[in-house]
Parts: C-alpha cells; structure tokens; sequence
C-alpha cells in the first residue's frame, strides 16, 4: 500500500507574517515550518500505515514549493514518512490554488498512491480547496474534514463535523482524505525519528519531470489577480478597568448599553 | 445585466440569512438567481421561495434528487456546472462553509475559473467583481479579482447586512443527470445538531465565548450569552479540554466570526483565536490576566474573575429587561 500526504510550508503563523514586493507570500523573509495542519495528515497516514500493514506500506510526503519547502518534508520524514517528494521549479512561484492542484495532481498520479491525505486547510492561504480541486482532477472519492477516520481493508470511514449536521461518510477503493485537527494527535520527532530522517529519500522533480506546461502555472498565469493589500490598522486601544468590589461589572453593562447592545 | 447565480443555504428549506447576504451582494453585480438544492427528493418548499423572493431572487433554479443529499460535494458540482454552461453567469457566490469552499474549488477546475475564497465584501467593478478579504488573522485586506472564466466567489457570513428587494423569483426546474462517477463518497448517516435555542454561531450579531479561564464551568457564559441573547463560542483550549464541542470553536481550525460585539471569556488572545475574532466590530474581554494579549484588541476589558463578573453582570442585564 502506498500512502500519499500532500504538505505545505507555510510562514509560521506566530511570525510577523507579510508579503513579498510582488503581493505574493513571503516564504523566504518570514520563518516557516510544516503547516501546523498538515501535521495531522502526516500523522493520520502514519496511523494508516501502523494499524495495517507496516512492513509492506509506504508514506511519501509532497511538497510544492521553494528551495526551503524542503523543511516540510524534513519534519515529515522526522515524524515517521519514508520518502519525500519535492516539486521545485521556479516557475512555480505565484501560482495560485487551481495551478497548484495541476501540480500537486500530477505529482502524486506519478506515485500511484492507494490513498492521499491533506490536511484541512493550510495556516497561510486557508483557502480549504485544494483537496477538492485534487479530488477532482485525480477522479477520487473526496473523504473531506474527517474529524475521526477508519481505514478498514478497503473502505474508508469518517465523521464530518458540519455548521448544522454531522455525517457519516464512506468511500472504497482510492480515495482522497483530508483531516482536521480534530482527527488525531500528531506526534513529536523522536530522536531516532530525527537521525533516520537524515537517510530518507527525497525526490527532487521539476514541472518538466511531471510533464506540465510551465505556462499553465506561476503568477503570469494565475487566473486571479490581488490589486491591493493593506496592513490592517492597528485596532485603538480600548479602555481596560480592574475588577474591584464588583465594579466591573457594573462598568461592564455600561459600556455595553452605551454601545446599545443592550 | 448578466445573471449571478447564488448557491442557496438552507436547513430543512428554512433558508439561512447567509443566503439573504449572498443575493444582496448579488445584486450589485447583476440578477440574482438562487440555486436551490432540494433536500431528498423534495422540491422548493413555499417558505424557502418566499423567502429568496423577499431579498431580490430574479430567477430559482430548483436542483432536486436524492442524490444530492446523499453523496458528498460532487453531484453539487455537476450541476453547477451544467448551469454555468447553460446560463453563462457573470459570477457565482456561494457560502463560505466548508462544504461551499469544496464546492467552489470543484466548479473552479472544472469550468476553467478563477476562485477567490473568503471574501468579507464584494462590489462591482468595471471588468468584474472586486473581492475583499481579510488574511493573517485579520492583520491584512487583500482586494482581488477574477481573471480568467466566471468569478466563483465564495462569501463569508456577516459580509453584508441583508436588504429586502422585491424578486421575480421565475422558478425553474433543473434537471441533471448525476453520473455512477459521482456518486462515490456515500453520506450513511446525517445527525442534525441538537437545537441550543441560541442563534448560529457563524450567523450571529453577538458572539459571547469562553476559554481556559473558565475551569470548565460554561454556566456562567452561556447564562450572559442569553442575556445578550447571543451565540456562544469557545477556545481551542477549551475545546481540546472537552469542555465544549468541536462545533462551536472560535479560531484558525474552528469557525471564523465576525459579529457586531464579540466578548472573550477567560481566553488569553492567542494567534490561533484571534484569526477566528479579529475582525469583530466590538471587542470586550474578561480575564484575570492583566498581561493577556486579548486586552491589546479590546475596545472594553475587565481584568477580574468571569465567574465574579459575568453573573453580576447577567443579573443587571436581565434587571435592565425588567
């Protein structure tokens, strides 16, 4: 069995994270990490592979992105995944989810997985498409924001927490998964997790090794343009007043009935 | 003007006030048409057209079958597409929930679109739909358009305070043939979240949430909350703890709100919270901690005790009502 995760390396959510001259992320300036998200999916294909049959499955972590994305991978294969698989090209900078998924589908069509877990959602762009569009160009089953997940020989299980139901929701055969931070507990490196990790492959492939048009992906060909981005104006400082005696409330219910939410 | 096709929102064909957002920003951009799912077999219900008829729907397309409930995302897609085909829209909006972000990423590949996802506020521009969005936990706004085929929005709750209009509401029966490919993640079991009497969390004006500082004791908040006659949140802390449930988490991985008051209890601040609140009109807070993080976005904050300060403050609320 071969197990796909797709992981991204995102600024780290408690940097001061900003954007590059071209209104692109800053990937370089900022320090990242392996999206905090995608530390589930990691953890979830893990959990597939231990609770089946380890010695004849394989997990291979997909990164797309720059030279330092391979810090993903790195922190995947710490965890526990056996290979990574580093799609880097320069022409892949600016692209936006839709281009990304082109790639993302491409590189993970080329390892023939049985299963692909996502995360939920990355912390930078939290847009929560990209298993979607890759469920659809892969022509997999989507088993999306699984909050508990069961692999059972062939079929997979998942509860889905929505605004005002919960589902359950079966697939069999392939399929595409994505978590949420609800599904499990991701583990720390160990030790040894961190010295194998040194020895793991990692593939690295170009948009020609995956036989993508270059023109298909990038900025230039980002079928949506950001026109302007603005620093949101810190908020004016409020008043702040200690709780003495009860006062605090009493202020409390003023503030609220002058602001007539009351 | 071209028709802007709306991906209605309803539970049981009660129709969500989302929706109502939804077609009033559609009607900057041209003529609203509703898209309505029908639950099961059932068509639209004489409520649910009332309804969108009431806030501006020129035109609804009724979508009905089975299938639709039954299989996750994709038999959706298909006929959005099949609409999009057909109707050539000038922009689609849809929710902004997690079901209407895979919607949107689907009908995104497949119709050759650009997406732009999150949007907190849509106007008409000169060659197509201007989106804001707010990224970073709120610390940016990003202003974005559509570039390439029809602009697939989707649109965040609260964007808008819904206006009624006077809609047409021509309704028309779609017929899509869902293939055996579409059918595939099978829904075998839907259980409806238990009524609260409270407004929706995403949905409501006034969002009252408690976090580590409450040791547990959600009795207090949800007691003000009531008074307030407000929705009520939670931390991730609080969440993870098994205080409360998954579902009514503010932050990064829960629900993002943006109400009118927003009032933290017992939560620190985090950056993981404060991308779910950030962008909150009003912001009070209630904490022990002088040096809690959350008093750096209040307009109001109470350094105290929450299981002191919220009762005696529920307590003069509820005097005020007489």
């Amino acid at each position: 069995m071969k197990i796909v995760v797709c992981v991204k390396y995102c600024p780290d959510a408690t940097a001061d994270r900003s954007f590059a001259a071209d209104r692109t992320v800053d990937r370089v300036g900022v320090d990242g990490v392996l999206s905090e998200l995608d530390e589930y999916a990691v953890e979830q294909a893990l959990q597939v592979k231990e609770s089946g049959d380890p010695e004849t499955t394989e997990v291979v972590a997909v990164t797309v992105g720059p030279e330092v994305a391979r810090a993903a991978l790195l922190k995947s294969l710490q965890m526990g995944a056996d290979a990574g698989v580093h799609v880097l090209d320069d022409a892949v900078h600016g692209s936006d989810a839709v281009a990304t998924s082109l790639i993302l589908a491409k590189a993970v069509e080329a390892q023939a997985a049985d299963l692909v877990i996502c995360g939920m959602a990355s912390t930078d762009g939290s847009m929560s498409v990209v298993p979607a569009m890759l469920a659809e160009r892969l022509g997999l089953p989507q088993v999306t924001f699984a909050s508990e997940l069961t692999v059972d020989g062939d079929t997979v299980r998942a509860r889905r927490d929505g605004d005002v139901a919960t589902e359950i929701v079966e697939a069999a055969g392939r399929v595409l998964i994505s978590v949420t931070d609800q599904a499990n507990e991701p583990r720390y490196p160990s030790f040894k997790g961190i010295m194998a990790a040194k020895k793991k492959p990692v593939e690295s492939l170009t948009l020609a090794d995956l036989g993508i048009d270059a023109a298909l992906v990038g900025a230039g060909s980002a079928w949506t343009a950001v026109e302007a981005i603005e620093a949101r104006p810190p908020r004016a400082a409020g008043t702040v007043v200690v709780d003495e005696d009860g006062s605090g409330a009493g202020a409390l219910v003023e503030f609220l009935a002058a602001q007539k939410f009351i | 003007m071209g028709e802007i096709l709306v991906v209605v929102d309803h539970v049981d064909g009660v129709v969500r006030k989302t929706t109502h957002e939804l077609l009033t920003l559609a009607r900057r951009l041209g003529e609203p048409s509703a898209v309505f799912f029908g639950d099961g077999a059932d068509g639209l219900g004489e409520a649910a057209g009332t309804s969108l008829r009431e806030y501006g729907a020129e035109k609804i397309y009724v979508v009905a079958g089975a299938e639709f409930a039954d299989y996750l995302v994709v038999p959706k897609v298909d006929a959005l597409g099949v609409l999009v085909q057909q109707v050539s829209p000038t922009a689609v909006l849809i929710p902004s929930s997690a079901e209407g972000k895979e919607i949107a990423g689907r009908l995104a590949v497949r119709t050759e679109s650009g997406l732009i996802t999150d949007a907190v506020d849509v106007q008409a521009g000169d060659d197509g739909p201007r989106t804001t969005q707010s990224v970073f936990a709120g610390g940016f706004t990003v202003q974005s358009k559509v570039v390439h085929g029809t602009p697939i929005i989707t649109v965040k709750p609260n964007a808008v305070t819904p206006e009624r209009a006077d809609g047409a509401g021509a309704v028309e029966t779609v017929d899509v043939a869902v293939p055996e490919s579409s059918r595939t993640a099978a829904v075998v079991e839907r259980r409806p979240r238990a009524a609260t009497g409270r407004p929706e969390l995403t949905e409501a004006s006034i969002v009252v949430s408690g976090g580590r500082g409450t040791g547990g004791d959600f009795a207090p908040v949800e007691a003000f909350a009531d008074a307030l006659g407000a929705a009520v949140g939670a931390s991730r802390a609080a969440v993870d703890s098994g205080w409360y449930p998954h579902s009514y988490q503010v932050g990064q991985t829960g629900k993002t709100v943006s109400p009118q008051l927003y009032v933290a209890n017992g939560i620190s601040g985090a950056i993981q919270h404060r991308a779910g609140m950030q962008t909150s009109k009003t912001i009070v807070a209630v904490n022990k901690d002088s040096e809690a993080p959350i008093f750096d976005l209040v307009d109001f904050g109470v350094v105290g005790d929450l299981h002191k300060v919220l009762p005696a403050a529920t307590d003069q609320i509820n005097a005020r009502k007489g």
